[in-house]
């Protein structure tokens, strides 16, 4: 039992958490003394907040997440890595602290989709409660908080993760890299977040509810609320910080990983989108640890950053919360849609048989919008009172920005143009994220039309837009993504018959549930209300019915992929015949990804022409390590 | 067709277009327009959508035919298609022509926003005072004191400056068939402009989640032209109870404050109900507690009680903080003798 206890595993962590629990207790409990307050042992409140700090921690170090640090920081002689943590033999070893790329890429994914569907139904509660005008299923404080954890769960716990995952899985076998540039680094960033997410749902069982402030978790409503928006200030730090170190090790891995000859304009577009999203987290994600900080230091401490009622010799400043949440929050929808252009490009190539259309194009456009995506936070901010003349460039930037976006549309279609079409499934989420997405990028340009925004702001049309282009534009491409690498991930193939029929009914129900939303908020719907007037009461009925259809949808997906991943037919090395080096290896692929070392010779997607290949593999013997960068010694561009 | 596949797509296409817009302009997408700010938004909205059904168009019709004309046949599964890299023309267009597009679209944008923004000479100023979960508006240039009531009275045609303060967390005031809204933030005071030119009543929305209540603080925005306004301001200005008593009932105004009930009533319902149901008043707010059964019981004094210091005590299963604190101040004396009477009658 000893032994149990001091190994890393789950007996540890659990150990680790009541020693969590009581460092939180003695830590409130002596300073509370010291400080001679009231309650010094038994303040709920004050010991709840340390330890939704403190318990993560401890967890995380009983797990062994940080066992070679402790180590190697002590001075004591850290364990060579023998890899005997690496790769997954059976289903328990994806629940253990695990180096290898490809299985944190699974975790990463399985993790999220479990609160996809989590998020889902939250969405599904909501939507009953909305089938009418009134309130039936739950109270005000309820709703509000579904509305809250729904989205802090699809964009922290589901979106931005489940791309690192899948990035995490493929982007190493792309580049022609055995793993990661930080493998421990990325097994840390994993575990912190089913954390947040335990986190965020925890919130439900505090004392006066789950947060409930949305988000965006605006001062000062979020400083007043009760202890579950504390759960959302702090568990957001740990899916932030997971978040900036995948980042970090996407950058390293990119820039000093490449194969020989993968220069930068041969790498597959999955990898620039990963590249410049990176770009993103790395610069963007701090200010919302900083603006979450700032939340918890005036809720826990009473540091009054936003408590501004001047006249009470308050002199807090409202906006500059919102400043410094959108400067992050805004390239965050980046940070959810470069990836998945990245994906798109590669189904699409694939599937028409056709080199990507203005490949360097399509890669400049990428770093144009990580630019232009820094330039325009504060078009979320058009009718908060702030500098009028702000509003204005943000107003010209905001709209620019579909210049680069534009031209990805365009250059997608190109590469459509005169193709020999596969339309399996994941062609079909690509076309089908075409469509969508270009309705929620108009809608987009609409919205930064500052007239117009101010009528439409913080109504239906919002989330009408929010929703094509998180799920019509990221979803989609998610759904391609696992499709199109399935079979790489798992070695078998999904059923081609149940994703077709998974694509057509969460086209027709997405669209049915989120477009009809565009007119309730012309119409003058605000959104996050649990009760409406009596003239929205049709078409929030219409929504609900087709919302529900929607949910179905994703029980073909969830069902095709449990039975397809048991027992599906086994899948070829190359069943796609791309030319991209993750499908040169088997499916799945080895433990360390490729026996012989890749050189690269050519571009990622040279279809149709004669005789192309992307990268060739040397023998063991003639493989010699490369220095970083290797760029001068790979054969020269024809 | 079949021989001209690419100019059956442009005609498709055109037609298509030309479909999307009438559908587009035909929706009534809009409220009914309260303010000459709405007319100038509409028509941007209008060209937005003339804009935009082309591109969406393009891009599906492309893509569909593409789909038609070039997907996989029979005994094609080993193809590839044609090895076309790029083409540095037609990437220069689809870089210039949005540009243009969208560059012209924000220079009309910004002409509008400087009309609908526009500062007029002689402005009736308005402050807005948001608080969970209530609107209150005061009238201080209404001659020897300024007036305060809960539902927003504007003249029509004259220029209004709306100053937007909060009492507590952010809130919005947003007035749907004006087409403008503005956020009440705490220590600032924001600025909206609007010309009402329309007679009629028309609901001032909060548009930023500002916690239990959101969902029910509304008010009313009552249109009347500049004569009835003069008047209902005068008489509320020379001490008249200014709730309700405005516009076309404004006859039986001395009545409401003869018969403290009747007032109580009143105030209930412009003030209270949104939070409290009370089925002898018609309200049917869920925030706070159902009156229709906590009230049975309590005195008059439990009831004073209640309203000015709410945390006194707190019905079970609803949070404390929740009801605002500031009645006693908020509320005549009048109006607070009226609401005490109104449910001490209805609590027997």
């Amino acid at each position: 039992m000893t032994a149990k206890l001091r190994a890393p595993g789950w007996y540890r962590a659990a150990l680790w958490t009541v020693l969590g629990l009581a460092f939180s207790w003695l830590l409130v409990g002596i300073g509370r003394t010291a400080m001679h307050y009231p309650n010094a042992w038994s303040d709920g409140e004050a010991i709840t907040t340390v330890a939704l700090i403190a318990v993560p921690l401890s967890f995380l170090i009983g797990l062994g997440c940080f066992d070679y640090w402790f180590y190697y920081a002590s001075g004591r002689p850290t364990r060579a890595e023998d890899h005997s943590a690496h790769g997954a033999r059976r289903w328990q070893d994806y629940f253990r602290v695990n180096t290898d790329h490809k299985v944190i890429g699974i975790q990463y994914i399985v993790t999220s989709f479990f609160f996809l569907f989590l998020g889902g139904l939250i969405a599904m509660l909501m939507r009953a409660e909305l089938a009418q005008p009134g309130m039936q299923f739950v109270d005000a404080q309820g709703f509000n908080g579904l509305f809250s954890v729904h989205a802090a769960l699809l964009i922290f716990l589901f979106v931005i993760p489940v791309f690192a995952g899948i990035a995490n899985y493929v982007l190493p076998l792309m580049i022609g890299a055995p793993d990661m540039a930080f493998p421990r680094l990325n097994a840390l960033s994993f575990w912190l977040l089913p954390i947040s997410g335990v986190l965020l749902l925890a919130s439900f069982l505090a004392p006066g509810g789950a947060f409930a402030t949305g988000w965006t978790a605006y001062a000062p409503l979020s400083t007043e609320m009760p202890l579950g928006q504390a759960f959302f200030t702090i568990g957001v730090q740990f899916a932030g910080a997971a978040s900036i170190a995948t980042a970090l090790n996407f950058l390293v891995t990119i820039i000093t990983m490449r194969a020989p000859g993968m220069s930068f304009f041969r790498m597959p577009l999955l990898v620039w989108a990963n590249f410049a999203t990176s770009l993103l987290v790395v610069i963007a994600t701090p200010f919302i640890a900083a603006s979450q900080f700032f939340i918890l230091l005036d809720r826990a401490l009473g540091f009054n950053f936003f408590d501004a009622f001047v006249g009470a010799g308050k002199d807090g400043s409202i906006l500059m919360y919102q400043h410094v949440f959108w400067f992050y929050s805004h390239p965050a929808v980046y940070i959810m849609m470069l990836p998945g252009f990245g994906i798109v490009s590669e189904v699409i190539s694939v599937k028409a048989r056709k080199p990507v259309f203005g490949y360097r194009m399509m890669a400049f456009s990428l770093l144009a919008i990580v630019v232009l995506g820094f330039l325009v936070w504060a078009h979320h901010m058009f009718v908060s009172g702030m500098q009028a003349w702000i509003r204005v460039p943000m107003m010209i930037t905001t709209a620019i920005i579909a210049v680069p976006t534009g031209i990805k549309i365009f250059s997608w279609l190109a590469t459509l143009w005169r193709g020999v079409l596969h339309l399996d499934t994941p062609m079909l989420f690509a076309l089908g994220f075409l469509t969508t997405f270009t309705m929620g990028g108009i809608s987009g340009v609409m919205l930064s039309m500052i007239p117009f925004d101010i009528h439409v702001s913080d109504t239906y049309f919002i989330v009408a837009h929010i929703h094509y282009v998180l799920f019509g534009g990221s979803l989609l491409t998610i759904f391609a993504g696992i499709y199109y690498w399935f079979p790489k991930m798992t070695g078998r193939m999904y059923d081609e018959h149940l994703g077709k029929v998974h694509f057509w009914t969460t086209f027709l129900f997405f669209n049915l549930t989120f477009a009809p939303m565009h007119l309730l908020g012309i119409d003058g719907m605000p959104r996050r209300v649990a009760d409406y007037a009596e003239q929205f009461s049709a078409l929030n009925l219409f929504v609900t019915i087709a919302s529900f259809g929607l949910g179905l949808s994703t029980l073909v997906f969830l069902y095709n992929m449990v039975v397809s991943w048991r027992g599906g037919p086994r899948a070829a090395a190359n069943p796609w015949r791309a030319l991209t080096l993750e499908w040169q290896v088997s499916s799945p692929p080895p433990v360390f990804n490729f026996d012989a070392v890749p050189t690269v010779v050519g571009g990622p997607y040279e279809y149709g022409v004669p005789g192309a290949v992307h990268g060739i593999f040397q023998s063991p013997a003639e493989a010699k390590p490369t220095p970083a960068g290797s760029v001068a010694t790979s054969p020269t561009r024809e | 067709m079949r021989r001209h596949p690419v100019a059956a797509m442009v005609v498709i296409g055109a037609i298509a277009t030309a479909i999307g817009i009438a559908l587009g302009l035909a929706i009534d997408w809009f409220p009914t327009a309260g303010a000459e700010q709405a007319g100038r938004i509409d028509t941007l909205y209008d060209v937005l959508v003339i804009a935009s059904v082309p591109i969406f168009v393009l891009v599906v019709t492309v893509m569909l035919f593409a789909v038609w004309r070039f997907r996989m046949r029979p005994g094609q599964e080993e193809q590839d298609g044609p090895p076309i890299h790029g083409n540095t023309r037609l990437e220069v267009i689809w870089t210039a022509l949005p540009a243009i597009l969208l560059v012209s679209l924000c220079s009309y944008a910004y002409s509008v926003l400087v009309d609908i923004e526009e500062q007029h000479a002689d402005e009736l100023v308005v402050e807005v005072t948001a608080q969970q979960f209530a609107w209150r508006f005061r009238y201080p240039d209404a001659g020897d004191r300024a007036v305060e009531t809960t539902e927003l009275y504007l003249p029509k045609d004259v220029p209004v400056l709306f100053k937007v303060r909060s009492e507590d967390v952010i809130h919005d005031f947003w007035v749907p068939a004006f087409r403008v809204k503005i956020d009440a933030v705490p220590g600032l005071t924001t600025e909206l402009r609007v010309t009402p030119d329309r007679l009629g009543s028309y609901p001032v929305v909060c548009a930023e989640l500002c916690g239990l209540g959101h969902a029910v603080m509304r008010a009313r925005a009552v249109v009347v032209t500049r004569a009835e306004f003069d008047r209902w301001l005068a008489r509320a200005a020379a001490g008249g109870a200014a709730d309700g008593a405005g516009g076309d009932e404004g006859a039986g105004d001395g009545g409401a404050a003869a018969d403290p009930v009747a007032l109580g009533r009143e105030t209930f319902t412009s003030t209270c109900g949104g939070c409290h149901a009370l089925a002898e008043a018609g309200t049917a707010g869920t925030t706070g507690p159902d009156l229709t059964t906590a009230l049975r019981g309590m005195s008059e004094d439990e009831i004073r009680t209640a309203i000015v210091d709410p945390d006194a005590s707190v019905a079970a299963g609803f949070p404390p903080g929740v009801m605002p604190r500031d009645y006693g101040e908020t509320l005549s004396q009048e109006q607070l003798d009226g609401l005490v009477a109104y449910l001490a009658s209805v609590a027997r």
